[in-house]
């Protein structure tokens, strides 16, 4: 006997779940996992997001400048997904509080509106300069660092969701009977190549 | 009182457990870890949006990088750090020693690539006056490396090449579009770039069904289409009724009789932290070569002050770990690609083996290449290298990762290192883990041999990238910090080692203790040399080997 549990599906019961996968995409074996809903329920439509962390106008602001990075991240859940983590550590929560700050302090200084008030071609004028390295100067320096942290986590929340898998063009997690690859694909790429 | 302990479930304990078994024989097999449910404990075909935090983890730990090693979704149960369970490295020298703890160990995630090492490389020393010869030869292993392939299932094809012999392969699928081109630049480099070899199934195998190419083998697999110690091993040998698991079991030391044999394991049941002990005729240490080492370096008794099996004080050394240096870069010609879905198997397809065997280079032995590309699931960090490059906001930034997405190849070399006397493990006197047993301190060096390796890695990845039209990513480092740091690689192997010579080496050819009859070892321990082949299949080949003999000994009663 063991002491240790046996495994809690039979051979045949996976074989009958490797079966189903080959039967169509996988949405079966995510199903049976229900996670947490946080961004999810937002994306859903499932009610208005209520930030954990970030305060009501600093979630607004951050769900604008998300949307500006990477048109689409609203949908994504980026503003949600950093609102998430910065309400399980305090670092994450002074990158963002501190970053938001800066730039309606920014914004105002130069347009005496903040971020959110500001005209669009105002917001688009700020992120203009700090969106690039090459713009480096000391008044601009806590903006280009916060902007590129933002970017970063902007991309990565887009790029994880449904809709920025399927803008990528990512077609797999699935299960096939047969890895094949396009011939289409192939030709393109050897083409191009010259080899 | 059990006729066999086996100390650890990972390749060696898990081949040893099933060879065993399938003889008739009963074993009790310890593992410091808890039981693995596939089913729910692997994340494989989950979506980064099933969890709300994406695969960043918690708190967003991968942007500070405190994020698991090889990702959230990976299989493995522990890491480099483990909480209570620390190591020492000696001042001056860097080690990476990586633990998984639980039953199936570090096959659950691992890279499955199963290659043979060749005919020479048991022969180092014969042939290039370094290292020191294996006492075997590959005639006495290559059966056994038959018996792995064919139950566990590792692709391939036949090649005729004598630095990666042929094996009992099954099918490969095709190469995927990027490995095409890498194949063609290859031939033009004269490198040859052939089917990999994973052990992955591409047919059913012993009632495990054949891959469904979802590329997440670091996940682990729920139907067991790739070998993991765990799923193809020990639970199918736990049907038969002969294996008795002890879980969250740490081994602590090996009490021995007064004619110096093993009469009894001690180790600390986890869950109540306290002192147990098994009486046992034989035992199998397979608690992966440090582990091990440090089990025989902590029992001492009369007689073996120095450890057990320790008389030629080599318990420790001869540590190794593979060379590994990776390049990447953007290729034009991949770019605007028709979509298509390229996951396949957990790894590359195709995987370039050392070419250079049979000419002079500045180094001694060599390395092989793996292969990196096509379009993995995004997760968090996939567009990191492109939006700081690119940087910009809207839709140019959106343009650059579309373009990129699926251009980006990688190469990895992986390559021997020659034992020297700089790297080795020994007890730290000054301190214990949780459970109170003394730990390890790593000394490690890499040598001249070594970093002029790396140098050539890097010249033919560049040259490789150029070749397909390419732009190497590289930021300009000195060599000593382009090389894997030691233990990275997750190769180490060689401190419990093998030899004809009880001066020299800790077990003899079937990896019995010189010292201690009934005392095996099924684990990287053994192995004389680390050559450029990843050393999981050998391991299992020289476990079921070292399983058989000690059955027939034990039929024999001589131990």
């Amino acid at each position: 006997m063991s002491e240790g549990q046996t495994p809690r599906l039979s051979r045949r019961e996976l074989a009958k779940i490797a079966a189903l996968a080959l039967a169509g995409p996988l949405e079966f074996a995510a199903a049976q996992h229900v996670h947490q809903q946080a961004a999810a329920e937002a994306q859903n439509g499932g009610g208005v997001y209520q930030p954990k962390a970030l305060t009501q106008h600093e979630f607004d602001t951050l769900k604008v400048l998300c949307e500006m990075i990477v048109p689409g991240a609203s949908q994504g859940g980026a503003a949600e997904f950093v609102d998430l983590l910065a309400s399980q550590n305090a670092r994450m929560l002074g990158i963002y509080t501190g970053g938001l700050a800066w730039l309606d302090d920014a914004m105002r200084r130069e347009y005496s509106a903040d971020f959110l008030t500001a005209k669009p071609a105002e917001r688009t004028a700020m992120l203009d300069r700090i969106a690039y390295r090459r713009n480096q100067a000391p008044e601009l320096a806590a903006g280009i660092r916060f902007f590129a942290w933002a970017r970063r986590m902007t991309v990565d929340a887009y790029y994880t969701s449904a809709a920025g898998m399927k803008e990528a063009g990512y077609m797999g997690n699935r299960a096939v009977a047969k890895f094949e690859v396009p011939r289409e694909a192939i030709d393109y790429a050897v083409k191009r190549s010259g080899l | 009182m059990s006729d066999v302990v086996i100390i650890g479930s990972g390749a060696g304990g898990g081949t040893v457990t099933k060879v065993l078994t399938d003889l008739g024989i009963n074993v009790t097999l310890l593992e410091a870890g808890p039981m693995l449910h596939p089913e729910t404990d692997f994340k494989e075909h989950k979506w980064p949006y099933d969890y709300p935090h994406r695969g960043a983890g918690e708190g967003g730990a991968s942007y500070f990088g405190h994020g698991r090693p090889f990702g959230f979704f990976s299989a493995h149960a522990g890491g480099w750090e483990l909480e209570g369970e620390p190591y020492t490295v000696a001042e001056g020298t860097e080690f990476m020693w990586f633990r998984s703890r639980i039953v199936g160990g570090r096959t659950n995630h691992y890279g499955r690539i199963s290659l043979r090492y060749a005919d020479y490389d048991f022969k180092p020393y014969s042939r290039d006056g370094v290292g020191t010869d294996w006492p075997i030869s590959y005639d006495d292993i290559a059966p056994y490396y038959d018996k792995v392939e064919r139950f566990i299932g590792v692709t391939g094809s036949k090649e005729g090449i004598r630095s990666a012999p042929d094996g009992v392969f099954q099918p490969c699928p095709p190469p995927r579009v990027h490995e095409v081109l890498i194949k063609k630049a290859a031939e033009k480099l004269g490198i040859p770039c052939i089917p990999n070899r994973l052990a992955v199934i591409t047919r059913p195998t012993n009632g495990r069904p054949a891959c469904h190419y979802c590329g997440q083998c670091g996940r682990g697999c729920v139907s067991a289409s790739n070998y993991s110690s765990s799923q193809v091993q020990i639970f199918p040998a736990m049907k038969t009724g002969r294996v008795k698991l002890i879980t969250n079991a740490m081994a602590r030391e090996l009490i021995t009789d007064s004619e110096g044999k093993v009469r009894a394991v001690s180790y600390v049941d986890k869950a109540t932290r306290s002192e147990r002990q098994i009486r046992c005729r034989t035992v199998v240490l397979a608690a992966g070569c440090c582990e091990s080492a440090r089990l025989l370096l902590n029992s001492k008794g009369p007689g073996h002050t120095n450890g057990l099996a320790n008389s030629s004080g080599a318990v420790g050394r001869y540590l190794t770990d593979s060379t590994g240096f990776s390049l990447s870069g953007l290729i034009p010609a991949l770019e605007g690609m028709p979509r298509h879905n390229s996951d396949g198997m957990g790894g590359a397809h195709l995987y370039m083996p050392w070419w250079l065997w049979d000419k002079k280079t500045d180094f001694p032995r060599g390395y092989h290449i793996e292969l990196g590309g096509g379009y993995g699931m995004p997760g968090v960090g996939s567009f990191w290298g492109v939006a700081d490059r690119q940087e910009g906001y809207g839709e140019s930034l959106k343009k650059a990762i579309y373009n990129e997405y699926g251009a980006r190849v990688s190469f990895s070399g992986r390559g021997e290192m020659i034992p020297n006397a700089d790297t080795y493990c020994e007890i730290d006197p000054d301190v214990v883990d949780r459970w109170g047993i003394p730990v390890l301190k790593f000394h490690f060096k890499w040598t001249d041999a070594e970093l002029r390796q790396v140098e050539h890695m890097e010249q033919t990845f560049t040259a490789l990238i150029e070749t397909m039209g390419g732009k190497v990513t590289r930021s300009a480092k000195p060599v000593s910090e382009k090389i894997s740091k030691g233990g990275e690689i997750i190769h180490e192997v060689g401190a419990i080692r093998m030899g004809s010579d009880p001066k020299t080496s800790v077990l003899n050819p079937y990896c019995q203790a010189h010292d201690v009859k009934n005392l095996f070892v099924a684990d990287g321990g053994p192995l004389v040399s680390n050559p450029d082949k990843n050393p999981t299949l050998t391991i299992c080949a020289l476990a079921w080997r070292t399983a058989e003999y000690l059955a027939e000994e034990m039929r024999k009663g001589n131990v």
